[in-house]
């Protein structure tokens, strides 16, 4: 144990019933540290916070403070504050008496001396004046030094967010947590108040544990990013770190802009991909398979015939200084940016630098497709494989019309060509040599024994791999179909779906 | 134009008829005539006799006594359980929130006869004596009136910001300082409006009074009389007491006076935090 980790998360697990909410986490936040726990919505990080704070008893593992546990102590005796998602600001009192809620309840040991001479220490209430220093302090840190006397309802989101931040300061935590408090307001705003809490960070010099989902949030105000999916932390690390050596697919997907794909070491330090064999300095085994991601702006578009890898341009969109491509290359999709304002159906030869390939461990235990998409039918598609599946799920309430829109509560959403994230479960899948069996139709690469099953790589005609458990044996190069269950197929919708709302 | 002149002489014709009785008695608590309709001139002569009438006095002080203490009770019984089933888990939640549901529409002559045999069976197997009291009395006015504290308080509850309780934990409260400091503040108009529902219910209550009611309070070792109980009786036998008019006028003025001080508490609530703020601001002047 090192005299610097303020907090230590010791195998900590939290289960709501029969569901897995938080799955065996072990970590430490540095004293000091602006921490930010990232992950999309249901991923367990707001339960993690609410552990470290004390408002749920993890199931299973040990939360240790200054390395003492601290696992079964209430909230109210850990010296810990919370800035809320939606402030929960004390609607009955005003501004100072939110601010100066903590302080009245505090009480510290004062030294009285008795007419005896003898001098007893008792506990006491801080006094009115000290309270008033200190909470005029908090608010000027926060700018509203003029508003102490202002009801809460009277109050903007902004300004609300600073009294809440205000109040939780004041009490001079050791460590501050803040639960998506930005969530609530507008762009511009979050911006602002984004520098601000990184300035403020600085200046109170106290660990900051901060939840969010907005990766951009993240890697601007983050010392150390935490990336969290179904309850298991995918990496830790710098913001740097993260975006640019992503530990796998996800993290590679959830972070920014990224081209991921299948591919195999085909040679040392030699990477296919693209129907492309590149050089790379990542040393995987010869052979084995590898997920790849190569940033967009990492992807150099040079005149056609520079190399021999050509690609051509199906649509391009502008975006202030420069310019998003999508490129054609054989079957696949590339996304790239160019300061250039190069023509659509034009063709361009592609290099990427061999440093700017990243290359991850494959997951053999689920399948999963960051640049799937929305057909027309209501299918989900990745590349050419079509899949029927499930829109209800991207919206719970919801359902689809006769027309076949996503509504609730009356509003229709038009998914056509939304992007999405797929994941199938490994034994959700199933193969059959009755070709007629599905529209997706593939050729086993790869089968090896595991035991008591085999898991089966399947590339499909879209050259996209499909990795299946199954107790049945097939020999490489069969064609197969490729089944998946409606319900097996697992949705994450890229964006808000507030963007494919549509006029009924 | 025409339109809306009809729409307000309707408006006023409604209202004029709804008062007409209320009206009615209150002219005639200002003449000592015995039966109404008999105007014998102007006089003040009913309000003295009133305060003279021993018989109306008991029942007035047992009717206030049974009104306060039964809305008390209701009042802690009621709230207290309201925010115990808002943080309970759903299943026992979706549970007492049925039960509640059904006192509220139950026809009160059905709860007074079962809980008149129940004490009479309890009396009768158990305590070998008549149960019939004052306590009787209370637990069938808190019956009566329990559902409506829970159903005004639940809204309060469900409107309430659900983190409040845990910030205040956050910022040092044990739970049940939270609940004092944040979680009553915030429900405090549905607790009040709650009692004041109970002490209308219990005030007029007649069937679940003259069901369980015993000898005590006020009444000493005859039945107890309230309002209520005392007018029926008095029916049966021959004209209404005049006093009785001039009791109704009185409670019909205080209700009137209850219900002007809350309109303008509430219009003028949010002006009250002046001395306060002033005496924060003597504070660092100093």
């Amino acid at each position: 144990m090192e005299d610097n980790h303020i907090i230590t998360l010791d195998h900590i697990s939290k289960s709501f019933g029969d569901s897995l909410i938080v799955d065996d986490i072990s970590l430490f936040i540095k004293k000091g540290e602006f921490v930010t726990f990232l992950g999309p919505s249901g991923c367990g990080k707001t339960t993690t916070l609410r552990m470290i704070s004390g408002f749920e008893m993890p199931s299973k593992g040990r939360v240790l403070l200054n390395g003492k546990d601290v696992t079964n102590l209430p909230p109210y005796k850990r010296p810990i504050n919370t800035v809320f998602q939606r402030y929960a600001l004390f609607p009955h009192l005003d501004v100072y008496d939110n601010v100066a809620f903590g302080l009245k309840l505090k009480k510290v040991p004062v030294v009285i001396k008795k007419r005896n001479g003898k001098e007893v220490t008792k506990m006491k209430h801080l006094p009115a004046k000290v309270i008033d220093q200190k909470v005029a302090r908090a608010l000027k840190i926060v700018d509203l030094e003029d508003l102490e006397d202002r009801s809460i309802d009277t109050l903007s989101g902004g300004q609300q967010q600073r009294v809440a931040i205000a109040r939780a300061i004041v009490n001079e935590p050791e460590i501050l947590l803040l639960d998506e408090p930005l969530g609530a307001l507008d762009l511009k705003m979050r911006k602002e108040m984004q520098l601000e809490l990184k300035e403020m960070h600085k200046k109170l010099g106290i660990t900051f544990i901060y939840v969010t989902h907005d990766q951009e949030e993240a890697l601007t105000m983050s010392d150390t990013i935490v990336v969290m999916k179904s309850g298991v932390v995918q990496q830790i690390g710098t913001p740097t770190q993260i975006y640019n050596e992503p530990q796998n697919a996800f993290v590679a997907d959830f972070i920014g802009e990224s081209n991921i794909y299948s591919a195999n070491m085909v040679d040392k330090r030699k990477v296919r991909f693209l129907n492309w064999t590149w050089d790379c300095v990542d040393d995987f085994e010869i052979n084995e398979n590898v997920d790849v991601v190569v940033r967009p702006e990492d992807v150099i578009l040079m005149g056609p015939r520079t190399t021999n890898l050509i690609g051509t341009i199906k649509s391009k969109i502008f975006k202030g200084v420069h310019y998003e491509y999508t490129v054609i290359v054989g079957k696949s999709e590339l996304q790239a940016r160019d300061t250039r304002d190069l023509k659509v159906d034009s063709h361009v030869s592609i290099k990427i630098d061999p440093q700017n390939i990243q290359i991850m461990k494959k997951q053999y235990n689920i399948n999963a497709f960051y640049d799937a998409y929305i057909t027309k039918d209501n299918k989900v598609a990745m590349t050419d494989d079509e899949f029927e599946c499930d829109l209800t799920q991207l919206l719970p309430g919801s359902k689809i019309d006769d027309d076949g829109y996503l509504v609730k509560n009356g509003v229709r959403y038009n998914l056509t060509d939304a992007p999405v994230a797929v994941e199938i479960e490994i034994k959700a899948i199933a193969l059959s040599d009755d070709i007629s069996a599905s529209e997706v139709h593939g050729v086993i690469i790869n089968s090896i024994w595991k035991g008591d099953y085999y898991q089966v790589l399947v590339r499909s005609s879209s050259e996209e791999d499909y990795i299946i458990d199954t107790q049945d044996s097939w020999n490489i190069n069969d064609i197969v179909s490729i089944i998946v269950k409606k319900d097996d197929i697992k949705l994450r919708l890229k964006g808000d779906i507030s963007k494919y709302e549509e006029d009924a | 134009m025409v339109k809306k002149i009809f729409a307000n002489i309707y408006i006023y014709l409604i209202l004029f008829l709804m008062y007409l009785p209320i009206l009615l008695l209150i002219v005639f608590s200002f003449t000592d005539s015995t039966n109404v309709g008999v105007w014998k001139g102007f006089s003040f002569d009913l309000f003295p006799r009133l305060f003279h009438n021993q018989e109306i006095m008991v029942a007035l002080g047992n009717t206030i006594i049974i009104a306060l203490i039964s809305s008390i009770v209701s009042v802690l019984l009621g709230t207290t359980g309201a925010i115990g089933v808002f943080y309970s888990k759903k299943r026992n939640k979706r549970v007492v929130e049925a039960v509640t549901q059904i006192p509220v529409v139950n026809a009160e002559i059905v709860m007074a006869l079962s809980l008149t045999v129940l004490f009479v069976f309890l009396g009768s197997m158990i305590f070998k004596t008549s149960l019939f009291s004052f306590h009787t009395l209370l637990i069938g006015h808190v019956c009566l009136s329990l559902p409506f504290v829970y159903l005004s308080v639940k809204p309060k509850l469900q409107q309430m910001d659900p983190n409040l309780y845990e910030a205040a934990m956050d910022l040092g409260c044990t739970p049940r300082r939270a609940l004092v400091k944040v979680v009553i503040p915030q429900i405090i108009p549905g607790i009040i409006s709650g009692f004041l529902l109970s002490m209308t219910l219990s005030l007029d209550d007649f069937i679940v009074t003259a069901f369980l009611r015993g000898p005590g309070l006020l009444s000493g070792d005859k039945a107890i009389e309230t309002l209520s109980t005392l007018v029926q009786a008095k029916i049966k036998k021959g004209p209404i007491p005049p006093e009785l008019r001039a009791l109704t006028t009185i409670l019909f003025l205080i209700v009137l006076t209850v219900v002007v001080i809350v309109a303008v508490y509430r219009n003028h609530f949010a002006k009250t935090f002046g001395t306060k703020k002033n005496l924060r601001r003597l504070r660092n002047v100093r």
